[in-house]
C-alpha cells in the first residue's frame, strides 16, 4: 500500500503535491490524531516534500504555439 | 516681379552661390503658404546638442527634410522627441544658406493624432467604465500556482522573449502555450481577439498573459481597441496584461484582471519564484517535523505520567506504606503508653507521699506508741481490751517494747 502511495506522488503535479503537502501539515496540526496516522502523514508529507522539490529543480519550461490560421478561421465564422 | 529680379543678373547669366541661396530664401519666405504650414512625418536623425536646439529629419516613405527647433520651442515639449515617432510639425520654410539646406523651423512639435487619438481614448474609456468592464468587484483571482499559462502577443516580438526569460528562471513548471497575433496595425485587434479566444475555446489555461513592449501611442493602439478590450474583460481565463512601459496605461490594462508596467512584470506576478516555493516546502516539512516532534515528546511525558500511576498503585508500594505505617502507629503507642505510665507512676508517688503523712509511723515519730495484744496481734484500743498480767507489744518510733500490763484504768 505504501509502494502505492508513492507511486501516485511520483504522478503529481507540482500544484498538486504541494497542494497536498498543505493539507497534510493542516491535518497534522489540526487534528489529534492517533500515533501511527500522525506517522503515516509524517512519512507521506517527506515523500510530497521532495517531490515537490524535485519538480521545482528539474523543470523545464514546456511552451506549444497554437496556429494562428485555425485563429483566423474562427475569427472569420463569427 | 521674378522676371524683374532674374533680370538683375543678367548680363552673364551667372550667380554666385551666396545670390542663390539668398534668392532661394527670400523665395521661400515671400510665400504664404510656406511660412505657415502643418508637416506629418517620421523623426529621424534627431540631434539635441547641449544648445538645447533640436535638430531632426522629417521623413516618410519617400522623402525627407531637415528640421530645426529653436530652444525656447523645444522647451516646450511634452514628450521627448524619438527615432520613429510619428510626429506633426508647425513652422515655417527657409534655408540654411552656410549649406545650401531647405529646412523647415519648427515652432511647435505634436505626437501624430494624438489629440483626435486621445480624445477617442477618453470615450472610450469613459463608455466602457460606465458598462461596468473595469470594475474592481468583476476581476477575477489570479490562481497561486497556474499549470497552464497562456501568452497572446506577437511571436516574434522582445514581448514574448521577456516573458518566457522571466517564467524559466521563476516559475519553470508551468505549461505555457503562445496564442500568437501580431500586435500593431489594423489586423491586431481582430488578431488579439481571436488569440484570446482560441485560448480560452481550446486551451482553458488558468491564466492569461497578453502583451507587447514599448512603442509610440500608435503602436499601443490595438490595446485601446473596443472589441479586444471586450474580449479581455470577457475572457473565461483571468488576465494579467503588460503593455509596454510603465506610464502607458491602455484600456486592456484597465479591463484586465490585473496590470502590470512591463511584460515582463506580467510574468512576474503570474507565479512565485522557484526559489519561494522552494522555501516553503522546505517550512512545511519542517512544520511536520516539529510537529510530530512535538507528539513524541506528548506521548512521552504521558508515558512517564502513566508509569509512576502504575507504580503508586502497585502492592509493592501499598506493602511498603501499610509496613511504615505500622512502624509509626507502633511508635505512637509506645509513646501513649509510656506518658500513661508516666501519668500513673507520678500519681503513684502523690499517693505514697499523702500514704506516708497518715502511717503509724509518722504518728509514732511523733511520740504516739501503738499497743498490739502479744496473743493475736490485734490492736489495742480501749483499755478494756486487754487483762491484768497480759504481755503486750508495743510499737514506738525506732523500735518495739515487750510489756507486761500491771493494771488496767477504765475510762468510759
Amino acid at each position: 500500500m505504501t509502494e502505492k502511495k508513492k507511486d501516485d506522488i511520483q504522478e503529481m503535479n507540482f500544484e498538486a503535491a504541494f497542494t497536498a503537502l498543505q493539507e497534510n501539515v493542516a491535518k497534522l496540526e489540526g487534528e489529534d490524531l492517533p500515533l501511527d496516522q500522525s506517522l503515516a502523514l509524517f512519512e507521506r508529507g517527506q515523500e510530497l516534500a521532495k517531490h515537490c522539490a524535485v519538480l521545482l529543480e528539474d523543470a523545464e519550461l514546456k511552451v506549444r504555439t497554437l496556429s494562428m490560421d485555425a485563429g483566423f478561421s474562427n475569427q472569420e465564422e463569427d | 516681379m521674378l522676371m524683374n529680379q532674374y533680370k538683375l543678373f543678367q548680363p552673364r547669366n551667372i550667380l554666385s552661390v551666396s545670390q542663390l541661396t539668398s534668392y532661394l530664401r527670400q523665395l521661400l519666405e515671400s510665400d504664404e503658404i510656406l511660412q505657415d504650414i502643418w508637416v506629418q512625418g517620421e523623426l529621424s536623425n534627431v540631434a539635441t546638442p547641449s544648445s538645447g536646439h533640436l535638430y531632426f529629419t522629417l521623413k516618410d516613405e519617400e522623402a525627407a527634410v531637415r528640421c530645426v527647433m529653436w530652444r525656447n520651442a523645444a522647451a516646450r515639449l511634452g514628450f521627448e522627441p524619438r527615432e520613429g515617432m510619428a510626429v506633426e510639425a508647425h513652422g515655417s520654410m527657409s534655408v540654411y544658406e552656410v549649406s545650401g539646406q531647405v529646412q523647415l523651423y519648427v515652432d511647435t512639435l505634436r505626437q501624430a493624432g494624438e489629440g483626435a487619438l486621445y480624445q477617442e481614448y477618453l470615450r472610450l474609456k469613459a463608455k466602457l467604465e460606465a458598462e461596468g468592464l473595469f470594475d474592481v468587484e468583476a476581476k477575477r483571482p489570479i490562481p497561486d500556482l497556474p499549470r497552464i499559462i497562456g501568452i497572446v502577443t506577437s511571436p516574434t516580438g522582445a514581448a514574448l522573449q521577456d516573458m518566457l526569460n522571466t517564467l524559466r528562471r521563476r516559475y519553470p513548471i508551468a505549461d505555457v502555450v503562445l496564442s500568437p497575433t501580431s500586435v500593431q496595425g489594423v489586423d491586431a485587434p481582430p488578431g488579439i481577439v481571436a488569440a484570446l479566444m482560441r485560448l480560452n475555446q481550446e486551451v482553458h489555461p488558468d491564466v492569461i498573459l497578453i502583451g507587447r513592449g514599448g512603442g509610440s501611442i500608435e503602436d499601443l493602439w490595438a490595446f485601446n481597441d473596443e472589441s479586444v478590450v471586450r474580449a479581455v474583460a470577457s475572457s473565461d481565463a483571468p488576465i494579467i496584461s503588460g503593455v509596454g512601459h510603465e506610464t502607458d496605461f491602455t484600456l486592456t490594462d484597465f479591463a484586465a484582471d490585473r496590470r502590470a508596467p512591463t511584460p515582463t512584470a506580467a510574468a512576474e506576478i503570474t507565479a512565485p519564484d522557484k526559489a519561494e516555493l522552494l522555501a516553503a516546502v522546505v517550512e512545511l516539512s519542517g512544520r511536520y517535523t516539529r510537529i510530530l516532534r512535538e507528539r513524541l515528546t506528548d506521548l512521552r511525558w504521558d508515558m512517564g505520567q502513566a508509569q509512576s500511576a502504575l507504580e503508586r498503585l502497585s502492592p509493592r508500594h501499598a506493602l511498603n506504606t501499610y509496613r511504615q505505617r505500622l512502624d509509626e502507629i507502633i511508635l505512637r503507642l509506645d509513646r501513649a503508653v509510656r506518658s500513661q505510665l508516666e501519668t500513673k507512676r507520678l500519681r503513684l508517688e502523690n499517693l505514697q507521699n499523702a500514704l506516708k503523712s497518715l502511717s503509724p509511723q509518722a504518728v509514732l515519730n511523733r511520740g504516739y506508741a501503738l499497743v498490739t495484744r502479744k496473743e493475736d496481734g490485734s490492736l489495742v484500743r480501749r483499755a478494756g481490751q486487754v487483762r491484768h498480767d497480759e504481755d503486750v507489744h508495743i510499737q514506738v518510733s525506732q523500735g518495739s517494747l515487750e510489756a507486761r500490763v500491771t493494771k488496767t484504768h477504765q475510762e468510759d
